[in-house]
């Protein structure tokens, strides 16, 4: 939950905590981003372009840092997009398929299982299909959470072909008339080329069958994962146009800060956020409020 | 996307030294700005980062470095014999218990590789040391945890104890070490549930199933994606559960993997396997000495080196 607390009250306190805008302030900051595996490059460019800021200014203390240091972050991960929370693209009429990617354990079934949850909360008929054939266990899996939130599961036994499994629940969801079918696959590294392709096969067979479809592919990002979710984010767009992220594991202690790299150099937004292993463990993201997130590990320090 | 491996990032500086020939201390320290940027872009802890970063100045200070012609390739040099320390010997090892079975337990994060480096283990002690391993489901926790497992058990021909999931992970443990007494299987591999570091709970019932079985191994796996938060997790596992060994799974990726040297400079505990694959047989020794030029930019290391 701790990307939920007050953002502005938590950044009062922060810089309550130091009086002076000086060297210190600037390295520690510096500390607790990359901390956060916001990433070595925009940390430095943030920093510079804050201790800019400070000089333009003339701030001298730190409480009148909590705004510059909150839209600075704010706006390396919205550039000059409004700042909306963003939805899942759903289709008034008729029916709406969203694809899951990602690389191996990051959450892809488990935030399907929630994902299931929250829209048949919302009272939409929602569909399941088991792409993933290849890992052990991964059909019962998804069948599991299928069970779990009462939404059936299209499958085929392990070992056949992913694309055709999506087909076939591409024509389930048609004559059930649901309104989602969500789609999951099996989990691979970005450089397995023969991999990748197998994605884009998957996706290009929806796009087929149902015109404007997939209308979300939604990348899950663990949080706890370093630089290379960037080149996670870049290669799963060129083979699948990624159109949001699914953080997943923000219960721990990782921050997940590379989203805001990943915002700024391809402009994928965060969709959701995981926070948890039960049914009802995910969250509209909010942009705010994991900024601030981002600083917790600098208030705690300074209270201890 | 491709990082600037650490050669890549001192080119500039070492042709400005080619070019008046003589070393100054401005730079050695732009080199070892260069040293730190690199190692934190491969995801090295921060704080590890610092003191390697203070040890590789003081030796970049000393003569080695100063007085060398070809300074740039010193303190790469430098820089690969302080990480390949950092990360010790090879040392893929597994223990035997004088009196079998000799157990070993599996755990770390959710999604690290904990069921599949199970069933890889138990290949790997099946094929490389004649052994007769027993699995055990010990996850009663994730949906289809049990079935996953015994699938894996299923492919490799290599039996899974069970007890569903109603059962608790604590006598399920116990009861797979009598039973490998019984059928005269001499390892027992337990599978255990994905869990924060954070997770009390949790992370208490690990330390019950320790007290009864008391492990022969504890291995702790860690996906090699991990970031900054690496030295967290590790830190934890291991002073709640003297962890003994670690195996770094996801390596068949191509992260630069920083995260080694972060675990390796925490628990101070081997890394001894490495995952390079979802295959069952895709389990390699840890190679220190690799791992260390991966972290750097890989090849472009090794030829300067060799220059050097
Ligand atoms: N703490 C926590 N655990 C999570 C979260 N999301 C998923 N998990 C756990 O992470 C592990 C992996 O999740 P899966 O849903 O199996 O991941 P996946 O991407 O489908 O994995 P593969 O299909 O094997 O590639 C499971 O133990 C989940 O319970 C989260 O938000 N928080
Ligand atoms: N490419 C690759 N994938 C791996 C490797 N090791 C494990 N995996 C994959 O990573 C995912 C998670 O592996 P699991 O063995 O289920 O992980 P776990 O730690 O048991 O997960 P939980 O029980 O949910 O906590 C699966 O898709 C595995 O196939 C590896 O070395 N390389
Ligand atoms: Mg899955
Ligand atoms: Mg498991």
């Amino acid at each position: 939950e701790k990307t939920r607390n007050s953002f502005s009250s938590k950044i009062n306190d922060l810089v309550a905590r130091y009086r002076k805008v000086d060297e210190d302030f600037f390295e520690e900051l510096e500390e607790v981003l990359i901390t956060a595996d916001v990433g070595i490059n925009t940390v430095m460019e943030l920093v510079e372009e804050l201790k800019m800021e400070v000089k333009r200014q003339n701030i001298k203390d730190t409480r009148e840092m909590k705004d510059v240091i909150s839209e600075k972050l704010v706006e390396i991960y919205y550039g000059d997009d409004d700042e909306t929370v963003e939805k899942l693209n759903l289709q008034e009429d008729g029916l709406s398929i969203v694809l899951v990617v990602g690389v191996n354990g990051a959450g892809k079934t488990t935030s399907i299982g929630k994902l299931a949850y929250q829209l048949k909360q919302e009272g939409k008929h929602v569909l399941l299909a088991a792409g993933d054939t290849f890992r052990a266990g991964a059909i019962e899996q998804l069948d599991a959470w299928g069970e779990k939130t009462g939404v059936d599961v299209i499958k085929q036994r392990e070992g056949s072909d992913p694309a055709a499994v999506i087909f076939d629940g591409i024509k389930a969801a048609r004559s059930r008339e649901a309104d989602v079918l969500i789609c999951d696959t099996a989990g691979r590294l970005q450089n397995k080329v023969n991999l990748m392709n197998e994605l884009a096969k998957v996706k290009r067979v929806i796009e087929r069958e149902v015109p404007d479809a997939p209308h979300d592919v939604l990348l899950t990002l663990d949080a706890t994962t370093g630089q290379n979710a960037l080149s996670q984010a870049k290669t799963f767009s060129e083979a699948t146009d990624v159109s949001g992220i699914i953080l997943t594991k923000l219960d721990g202690t990782a921050k997940g800060g590379i989203v805001l790299a990943i915002r700024n150099e391809l402009n994928i937004p965060v969709k959701f956020a995981g926070l948890g292993e039960k049914v009802d463990d995910l969250q509209a993201f909010d942009a705010h409020a994991f900024v601030y997130g981002l600083f917790a590990d600098l208030l705690e320090d300074e209270t201890e | 996307m491709a990082f600037e491996g650490l050669a890549d990032r001192l080119q500039s500086t070492m042709k400005k030294i080619t070019g008046k020939g003589k070393v100054s201390e401005q730079d050695v320290k732009d080199m070892t700005r260069e040293v730190r940027l690199a190692l934190l872009e491969a995801d090295v802890n921060f704080k590890v980062v610092k003191d390697l970063v203070k040890r590789i100045k003081e030796r970049a200070v000393g003569q080695e470095v100063m007085e060398s012609l070809t300074p740039g390739q010193q303190v790469i040099k430098v820089v690969r014999e302080e990480l390949t320390e950092l990360m010790g010997g090879e040392q893929s090892t597994v223990a035997v218990a004088d009196n079998p079975p000799t157990v070993i337990m599996m755990v770390g994060l959710q999604g690290a590789g904990k069921t599949t480096t199970g069933g890889k283990l138990a290949n790997y002690l099946r094929k490389k040391h004649n052994r007769s391993p027993l699995l055990a489901a010990a996850d009663v926790y994730r949906p289809a945890a049990v079935d996953q497992l015994e699938t894996v058990g299923e492919q490799l021909d290599i039996p899974v104890f069970s007890k569903g999931t109603n059962a608790d992970p604590v006598a399920i443990a116990r009861e797979a070490v009598e039973q490998a007494k019984a059928e005269h299987n001499d390892y027992v591999i337990i599978d255990t549930a994905g869990r924060l570091h954070v997770d009390e709970d949790l992370m208490a019932e690990l330390e019950q199933i320790k007290a009864a079985v008391t492990p022969d191994e504890t291995f702790l796996v860690v996906d090699s994606m991990t970031g900054q938060d690496a030295v967290n997790v590790a830190e934890s596992f291991n002073d709640q559960l003297a962890v003994s060994g670690v195996v770094l799974t996801k390596l068949d990726g191509d992260t630069r993997g920083g995260a080694a040297l972060s675990i390796r400079a925490v628990t101070d505990t081997p890394i001894k396997f490495a995952g390079m694959g979802e295959k069952l047989d895709q389990l390699e020794a840890f190679q220190p000495e690799g791992m260390a030029s991966r972290i750097l930019g890989m090849g472009d290391v090794l030829s300067l080196i060799e220059k050097a």
